[in-house]
């Protein structure tokens, strides 16, 4: 064997002469686009898997079986889907904005992407370890929406139309309860860095986590996500009874998937967010369990995020099959005279606490 | 400054919505309804005129697919008009069996529309939750008449056969374990009266089940409470009917005020509204399916004492045994010519109305003396309701019209007939 570790060793020899041979610029570029693929790939699988399980759940809760003819227990049915959609023609209406039809999509999903960016996986692992990373994932999260208004706007269709229309105010209406809500974690985290904030909330037991003095906050927070992803029962802008699809009424083939892949990749960014501005992200909720200390149980790890983020995503589709719609101006109301109050009242609150040095606060921030 | 103008929206006729094929053109003011047009027609089947063109006890079948969520309802209105010029009267058997499969209908005209009520204002589990229990009272159907729809099963004189002694089971297939047929089949063991009564004893628990994910559901109530209000004075000019007009406080049940068949025996209450909105409505029709329930249990009761004749012997108006056709030559002959040409009703007219699941479904018949009918008249609930559309939704957002639209509980078999 020893010829086979002398090979082995004289590779790796020669791969890292070449990889320091390499520009700092290029290496640089090459750690990050692996570090991408690392969060991407699984991201777009954890989509399909979304799909599937979203069939699958409310077709329990509803008494019915879901798909399960594709593959084994129709696991491979998101990717029949896939298929199906990525072979259906591309039709573009006769009177649409043929450009902006067919940028909306575009535009819809590339910041549901970008902002998984600064959204850190676990102790050491983000690809953007950026310090304003929750401005970034603000900014980055509204944005999304312009891809549907440009959808209704260009599609040329008064349903269409009518979905963006809602889908705008009530982005504006709900972004504004969801970053007063973070101005509470931000007050609470000390910082504007997505890991400083879990590592604010690392202390010796669950009770550190934001989510006990922030509950308010966190249910604002919660709600305001399931309304700015556009989910039931806030889906208005789709509302399948009303405006039919809503804003991607015309659409069909990959710019409908690519709505949907939007939509997905940013249900899961609400629940990881969550997880993290107040359920502690990657720290284990058995942390400081006596008997379990030292055991991976009690271990920080990406494990412990992923479950809080299954957990929120199964509201989401709970959510879904127990709630009727609301009414366009019944989401309205509930956004600007209920959330945005409360949030406003509890950061009020919360500055007293730290004041007075109350709560989480005690030992000083 | 350009001018701002109401633009117009049609909704429909491919609307999920739509309940079918109403087309409405809305006239719009940002979201807020200005005007509501509904079209009518694109189902017209001519129903009433090709009555015309048949004996009178072929056009049974038609009156099932009127109103195609609650058939044996449309068939009695009319089985009742030809019985009137007749001059005859079922057995008594018969009658119950009827008001036991009009209760029935109803209970399955009610869950199609909380089905799809709930899902035009976004519940989308309760649709199939009610088709849960739908599938029992289907089954129903399918035992008497062999059908799971369209059951043309009442008769001019009675009903088209007895209840069978024997539910029909779940047979064996490779898609099924014996674990889960013996659980089809628990309550399949004994007759049909055996089988609905165990429905009608499961049944309250699952409108409780309904009514835990709906009546207090703050979502579902602000989306019905005040929605579409129609005063009782309005109600009743506008020409409602049913659950429409009860909604708005006025106990008017034709099972009560005219009673027809053996409904002065049974022991069931009319559930009025209050304000007259969706909610109101709403509560209305569930109350409905739990006295329903109550109606069937009494008449499963009755009808398991008392066995009978469920059709008249009269061989002129209906057929005779297939067995007596065996040897019997003037049965044979009865037999050719009820199915050939029928048979002659004296000349007159007839207006026979029951309480059909959604208002008053009324037959109005005339007679010229001959086989067929001369005129048809079908009084379809709905139309009247439909025709009240733009009253209703005027001044509400768009997703009321939804609402609206079901709190109707609307078909189009039977408003374009």
């Amino acid at each position: 064997m020893d010829w086979l570790t002398g090979m082995l060793a004289d590779t790796e020899l020669r791969l890292t002469a070449v990889w320091a041979a390499l520009p700092e610029f290029v290496r640089f570029v090459l750690v990050d686009l692996f570090k991408i693929l690392v969060v991407v790939v699984p991201l777009f699988i954890a989509v399909a898997y979304f799909t599937y399980w979203e069939r699958r759940i409310i077709g329990w809760i509803q008494n019915r079986l879901g798909p399960n003819r594709v593959g084994w227990e129709g696991v491979l049915q998101p990717f029949a889907d896939l298929i199906k959609m990525l072979f259906k023609q591309v039709i573009v209406p006769g009177n649409a904005n043929r450009f902006l039809f067919l940028l909306a999509p575009i535009v819809a999903l590339i910041p549901a992407l970008a902002v998984w960016a600064a959204v850190p996986m676990s102790e050491s692992f983000v690809i953007a370890d950026i310090n304003a990373g929750l401005l970034y994932v603000l900014a980055l999260t509204s944005m999304g929406v312009y891809g549907v208004i440009l959808a209704g706007w260009a599609s040329n269709s008064k349903y269409a139309f009518l979905g963006a229309m809602r889908c705008a105010a009530q982005i504006v209406a709900y972004e504004i309860a969801m970053g007063f809500a973070l101005v509470g974690v931000l007050m609470a985290g000390g910082s504007l860095n997505l890991g400083d904030i879990v590592r604010a909330q690392e202390g010796t037991s669950v009770l550190s986590w934001f989510l006990w003095p922030l509950f308010p906050l966190f249910l604002v927070y919660f709600i305001s996500g399931v309304a700015e992803t556009n989910r039931s029962p806030f889906d208005v802008a789709e509302g399948e009874s009303e405006i039919v699809a809503g804003f991607h009424v015309e659409y069909g083939g990959i710019g409908f998937g690519l709505f949907f892949v939007a939509e997905y990749a940013n249900m899961i960014l609400i629940t990881a967010l969550t997880a993290t501005f107040f359920l502690g992200g990657w720290l284990s909720p058995f942390a400081g369990v006596p008997g379990l200390a030292e055991t991976w149980i009690a271990a920080p790890s990406f494990g412990w995020l992923a479950a809080k983020m299954a957990f929120f995503s199964f509201c989401f589709l709970w959510f879904r099959a127990t709630f009727p719609r609301y009414r366009y101006d019944q989401i309205m109301r509930l956004g600007w005279k209920v959330f945005i109050p409360i949030t406003i009242v509890w950061i009020a609150v919360e500055g007293v606490m730290a004041a007075f040095e109350i709560g989480p606060w005690a030992a000083g921030i | 400054m350009p001018e701002i103008q109401n633009f117009t929206m049609n909704f429909g006729p491919q609307h999920p919505a739509a309940h079918g094929v109403l087309r409405l053109v809305l006239e719009m003011d940002g979201e807020v309804i200005q005007k509501a047009d509904p079209h009518v027609g694109l189902l017209h089947r001519a129903t009433e005129k090709l009555a015309e063109s048949k004996p009178y006890n072929q056009s049974i079948g038609y009156m099932d697919r009127l109103d195609y969520v609650s058939m044996m309802c449309n068939e009695h209105g009319y089985v009742l008009a030809i019985e009137k010029l007749l001059g005859i009267e079922p057995p008594e058997r018969a009658q119950y069996i009827r008001v036991l499969f009009d209760e029935i209908t109803r209970i399955l005209n009610h869950l199609i529309w909380l089905g799809a009520h709930g899902l035009d204002i976004g519940a989308m589990t309760m649709f199939l939750y009610c088709f849960r229990e739908r599938e029992d009272l289907m089954d129903c159907y399918e035992a008497v008449s062999g059908t799971r729809m369209h059951a043309t099963y009442y008769r001019p004189g009675g009903v088209y056969r007895d209840l069978p002694e024997q539910m029909p089971k779940y047979q064996k297939s490779a898609k099924r374990s014996a674990k889960e047929m013996a659980r089809l089949n628990e309550a399949r063991e004994g007759s049909l009266l055996d089988f609905v009564e165990a429905f009608a004893d499961g049944f309250p628990a699952r409108i409780d089940e309904y009514e835990t994910l709906l009546t207090d559901n703050r979502i579902w109530k602000q989306r019905t409470v005040n929605i579409a209000v129609v005063p009782p004075e309005r109600a009743m000019q506008l020409g409602f009917s049913g659950p429409m007009l009860r909604g708005s406080g006025i106990p008017w049940d034709l099972r009560k005020t005219q009673p027809y068949e053996v409904y002065d025996r049974m022991d069931f209450d009319i559930p009025v509204g209050v304000n007259g909105d969706c909610y109101d409505r709403y509560l209305v029709r569930i109350e409905e399916m739990r006295q329903s329930t109550k109606i069937i249990r009494q008449c499963v009761d009755w009808l398991r004492d008392n066995p009978g004749s469920v059709v008249l012997e009269d061989r002129k108006i209906t057929p005779p045994r297939r067995i007596e056709m065996k040897d019997d030559m003037e049965s044979l002959i009865h037999h050719f010519k009820l199915f050939t040409e029928g048979y002659c009703v004296p000349e007159g007219e007839a207006y026979a109305a029951v309480e059909h699941p959604k208002g008053e479904f009324g037959v109005y018949l005339v007679s010229d003396g001959s086989n067929k009918p001369y005129r048809l008249k079908v009084r379809a609930p709905g139309f009247p309701h439909l025709a009240s559309m733009n009253e209703m939704v005027q001044g509400h957002m768009l997703a009321d019209v939804v609402a609206v639209i079901g709190t109707q509980d609307i078909v189009f078999g039977e408003i374009d007939r």
